[in-house]
């Protein structure tokens, strides 16, 4: 019996508030401040009722059901929710409630005219979407938030209808996410098939399925769920979607709602019979692929919210080898580095959830100051825009996996893990773990280049465009948006006892009767630190002291090794900046396509130099299949010549056909 | 406690010594008679009374890199165990951590840098940032060649293991030969020294660090020096920790392992003075060349 028959009953109410803060607006007909003030009361205050049931949820590891009546039909409308769930809600709460605080600011919506009703329509149709596709106890309300959720952030998505890389962007995000739902389908109907119904309680039926049944269902939840979650390589219409959206709506759907598609993927590994070991290979190999790929790519984005986009590649595929790993040490009986795997990838979950937001709505002030999303145009933000420059630091460093942030404390767990799991096997096997740790070092340092690059270029040295220059620091609601992340990353990063502590109930869901990873691996959050903190005080205090000795002389220019005038001109650019990494290290597959004027003539013309980067994977796979998709397509189009005789020859032959059959058998 | 005022003292005391030993050795190579091997402490003393110029374009994070620069070698340097010597500071999957505490001095000499706004600057800057894209996973599959054979996740019981005389047991001595060779390169990567970057030169196109931190004077630069310096001997540690076998008698091996320490740099000094500097576009080909050379060591512990 549940101890607090309340605690669903408020993720109702949070989910009710949304949809009230999604209609509400709508009604309100001219006066668009009332509509505003409406929309984002509603996410706000659903957020706020949506915590602390998540977080109860989560300590105390309860299961509860609620079943509201929708009338008229005989399906039921049943929500659930376990610790499973409540980890996944209570990031989506979380992030709600500061992209819709940054939203008020961002947008300048009281001022935008009919935008704001529309705006808020679906982004709390979003919000209730995802809470719902988390709770859903059946498929059918699984299904059906599923696709809200899709439509909304896809109305979200082309907020900006005049701009058209917005609306491409938008059109191959619908394509996409449609056709992995298409795969969703395929998945729940197979299910209902041998379960007899939609409820998520009755496929536990599944777990008596034999090997090979059990392998479609976790091929079409792989393709389902990864096209969603951005999985390599079917992540190509992330980047462009996350590029193309509102700040604060791209990180939504990087830290929140790509999440939940890992919620659906670990939920239906709850429902089968233990998989074959090279499925979870299969999974960790696709993702240490995907962060390779993802990370190589960020590095070269000249777009700064492209770069932030194919790093959330980068660190789904981090998840994904986490889950991969544990599905893979699970089946060959490494319990205890499947453990530490599986924690790590879900801590790396939230980790995840949280600096890449922070790092979105930072990217989003920049814009919003700067009004360029370009790298090279940036520059000298530090200055002009302080506060947002440490706290898109922090996001930085978090998510370059830099102690003393949050990054670092998963990255750790999946380390161990892998460690651990090459300690214990032998051979071949264990050279497949120690490779997956090197690989996940290499990543690191591929990290590390596209972050500096990040913020090297656009917060530091003298800025490199007049907007650039121009640029004011945000509003404090939207500091405040930044800060709440901000602070939860440090503070993952200072105290990881207590999410790990969080963690251990949705484990039990997932993984029963695994250790915990803090007994498999005496972590080191119990060290004893105090001998550093003094030694860091010390050297602080030293370095104090040097600076109060010496006089500063300010004033000057950059020494620019004799040079006399230097100019912001001369400074080094993003692509110069990744160049070397480009030519030298990441080979060709990533390279851009560059149109350049073959030779130089007698009478030099005006020249034209442009770099495009296409996704690789989009341009090299995907299009050309689709291409070849559409080429048979419009040979099969002839069939349709829309003339009735030839159609009532077609039905008088299909008609003899079928005389023909019958007659036969 | 002794082991923490020990570290402190070696990383603190010693570190000015090694780069000129290694400036020692290139002179006497060289047929001249080189500066003081205390050379690096006068400098310190120098740069540490004096004022700073700071460009007009520089905030914050420019002061910050140099503090942090200093701050982590010493962090690193309770992590690492000095001979025999162990660590104070030692927690299961440290060596994690130590890799990464690298990563942020990085990270912010990367940032102080590109936040001068010089092309120069930026140039060393993105050069630093792609090598380490390939030093990262060598050092890493160094460690993991020491968990696989000491089966223990602790820097101190990791190098431990090896100390003990396993380095002469068969299926182990071949690789960990290897390991110590990688990871001396890595060394020569990691500080800059000739073949990767020639810190002596003064032709800003060619140098990787010293390009990064041309900005940087008075008490700041003087953070920087005694940083890498630290760093020199941190780097220099881990290849002696592999090779140096231990007796038992703390004295003996303190002694043994601060020898073996000049003679890292003594060895750095021989490299510098027979080699030239590599071609920028080598330095990528020799790194990954590195990295494969220790998978396989790897390789070799694991049939």
């Amino acid at each position: 019996m549940p101890t607090s028959p309340s605690a669903i009953h408020l993720v109702l109410l949070a989910i009710l508030l949304f949809f009230a803060g999604a209609v509400l607006p709508m009604a309100c007909g001219r006066r668009q401040r009332l509509a505003h003030v409406m929309g984002m009361a509603g996410a706000l205050a659903g957020a706020l009722a949506g915590l602390p049931a998540a977080l109860l949820f989560l300590l105390t590891g309860q299961t509860e059901h609620v079943q509201p009546v929708w009338p008229g039909t005989g399906l039921q409308f049943a929500l659930s929710v376990d610790a499973l769930a409540a980890f996944f809600l209570l990031p989506v709460f979380l992030l709600v409630f500061c992209c819709a605080l940054y939203a008020h600011r961002y947008l300048d919506l009281p001022s935008r005219g009919g935008r704001a009703a529309r705006h808020w329509f679906f982004f709390n149709v979003l919000a209730a979407s995802m809470a719902l596709v988390v709770g859903a106890a059946n498929s059918f309300v699984f299904l059906v938030a599923w696709e809200v959720m899709s439509l909304s952030s896809f109305f979200l998505v082309v907020h900006d209808l005049g701009d058209e890389q917005a609306r491409r962007a938008g059109w191959l995000y619908l394509v996409a996410t449609h056709l992995g739902t298409a795969f969703l389908f395929g998945l729940f109907l197979a299910e209902y098939r041998l379960a007899g119904s939609l409820d998520f309680s009755s496929f536990e039926v599944l777990r008596g399925l034999p090997p090979s049944g059990a392998l479609v269902f976790f091929a079409l939840a792989l393709i389902g769920f990864g096209t969603k979650a951005g999985m390599f390589p079917l992540h190509c219409w992330l980047p462009e979607a996350h590029a193309a959206a509102p700040s604060h709506v791209s990180a939504l759907m990087s830290g929140v709602m790509i999440k939940t598609a890992l919620y659906g993927l670990l939920r239906i590994c709850t429902f089968l019979p233990p998989l074959p070991a090279w499925c979870g290979l299969l999974l960790a190999g696709l993702g240490i692929s995907g962060s390779l790929y993802g990370i190589a790519l960020a590095a070269l984005q000249p777009d700064l919210k492209k770069s932030l986009a194919y790093s959330t590649v980068e660190n789904i595929g981090i998840i994904l080898l986490g889950i991969g790993l544990w599905l893979y040490c699970g089946a060959t009986g490494h319990p205890g580095a499947a453990a530490l795997c599986l924690a790590g990838a879900l801590l790396h979950v939230w980790n995840h959830a949280l600096f890449k937001s922070l790092l979105f709505l930072g990217a989003g002030s920049i814009l919003h100051a700067t009004g360029t999303r370009t790298i090279s145009k940036l520059g000298g933000l530090l200055r002009r825009m302080p506060v947002t420059g440490i706290l898109l630091l922090a996001g930085g460093a978090a998510i370059a996996a830099l102690p003393p942030l949050n990054g670092f404390v998963s990255e750790l767990l999946i380390y161990l893990g892998l460690i651990k799991a090459g300690l214990a096997a032998a051979g071949g096997q264990a050279f497949v773990f120690m490779l997956f740790a090197a690989l996940l070092a290499l990543t690191g340092g591929m990290v590390l280049l596209a972050v500096t690059r990040l913020l090297g270029i656009t917060l530091g040295g003298e800025p490199l465009s007049e907007m650039s220059a121009r640029a004011h620091e945000s509003s404090p609601s939207m500091l405040a948006a930044m800060a709440i992340p901000a602070l939860v990353c440090l503070g993952i990063g200072i105290a990881p006892q207590v999410p790990l502590a969080l963690l251990a109930k949705p484990m039990a869901i997932l993984a029963p009767g695994s250790p915990n990873p803090a007994a498999v691996i005496p972590l080191p959050f119990n060290a004893d630190w105090s001998l550093v903190a003094l030694l860091l005080t010390a050297i602080t205090v030293f370095g104090l002291f040097l600076r109060r000795r010496s006089r500063p002389q300010p004033g000057q220019t950059t020494w620019g090794c004799g040079f006399s005038r230097p100019s912001a001109r001369m400074a080094y650019t993003a692509g110069g900046y990744s160049q070397f990494a480009q030519d030298e290290i990441y080979g060709r597959g990533p390279q851009p396509k560059v149109e350049q004027p073959d030779r130089l003539g007698f009478f030099p013309a005006l020249r034209r130099f442009h770099r495009e980067f296409r996704d690789p994977v989009l341009a090299r796979w995907f299009s050309p299949l689709f291409i070849r998709c559409a080429g048979l397509a419009h040979t099969c189009h002839r069939l349709q010549a829309g003339q009735m005789n030839i159609y009532l020859t077609y039905i008088f032959l299909a008609t003899v056909l079928l005389l023909g059959w019958s007659f036969l058998w | 406690m002794t082991n923490f005022l020990l570290h402190l003292l070696l990383i603190f005391g010693l570190a000015p010594l090694l780069p000129g030993v290694i400036a020692r050795t290139k002179a006497v190579i060289a047929g001249r008679k080189g500066q003081p091997l205390t050379q690096l402490y006068r400098d310190l003393w120098k740069l540490f009374r004096k004022d700073l110029v700071l460009s007009r374009t520089t905030t914050w994070i420019f002061r910050a890199g140099p503090l942090i620069g200093f701050a982590v070698p010493v962090l690193g340097a309770l992590l690492l165990p000095f001979g025999p010597a162990a660590a104070p500071l030692s927690f299961t999957g440290d060596f994690v951590l130590y890799v990464y505490l690298f990563g942020l001095a990085r990270f912010f000499t990367i940032l102080a840098a590109l936040d001068t706004g010089s092309s120069f600057e930026g140039m060393g800057a993105a050069r630093e940032a792609t090598f380490s894209i390939l030093v990262e996973p060598t050092i890493f599959v160094a460690f993991i060649i020491l968990v696989r054979i000491s089966g223990d996740f602790s820097l101190n019981a990791m190098f431990g293991a090896v100390g003990s005389g396993k380095l002469l047991q068969s299926p182990t001595a071949f690789s960990l030969i290897l390991t110590a060779f990688c990871l001396f390169i890595v060394l020569l990567a990691e500080n800059c020294r000739i073949p990767f970057d020639d810190p002596n030169t003064h032709l800003e196109l060619t140098m990787i660090h010293e390009v990064m931190v041309l900005d940087h004077s008075g008490p700041d630069f003087g953070l920087i020096l005694y940083g890498t310096a630290m760093k020199l001997l941190l780097s220099s540690a881990m290849v002696v920790n592999l090779l140096l076998p231990v007796s038992g008698n703390l004295l003996l091996d303190l002694t043994a392992f601060c020898g073996a320490l000049l003679l890292i740099a003594v060895a750095v000094g021989l490299v510098e003075s027979a080699m030239a500097r590599l071609r920028l576009i080598r330095v990528p080909q020799l790194l990954i060349g590195t990295t494969l050379l220790s998978f396989f060591g790897l390789i070799l512990l694991l049939r």
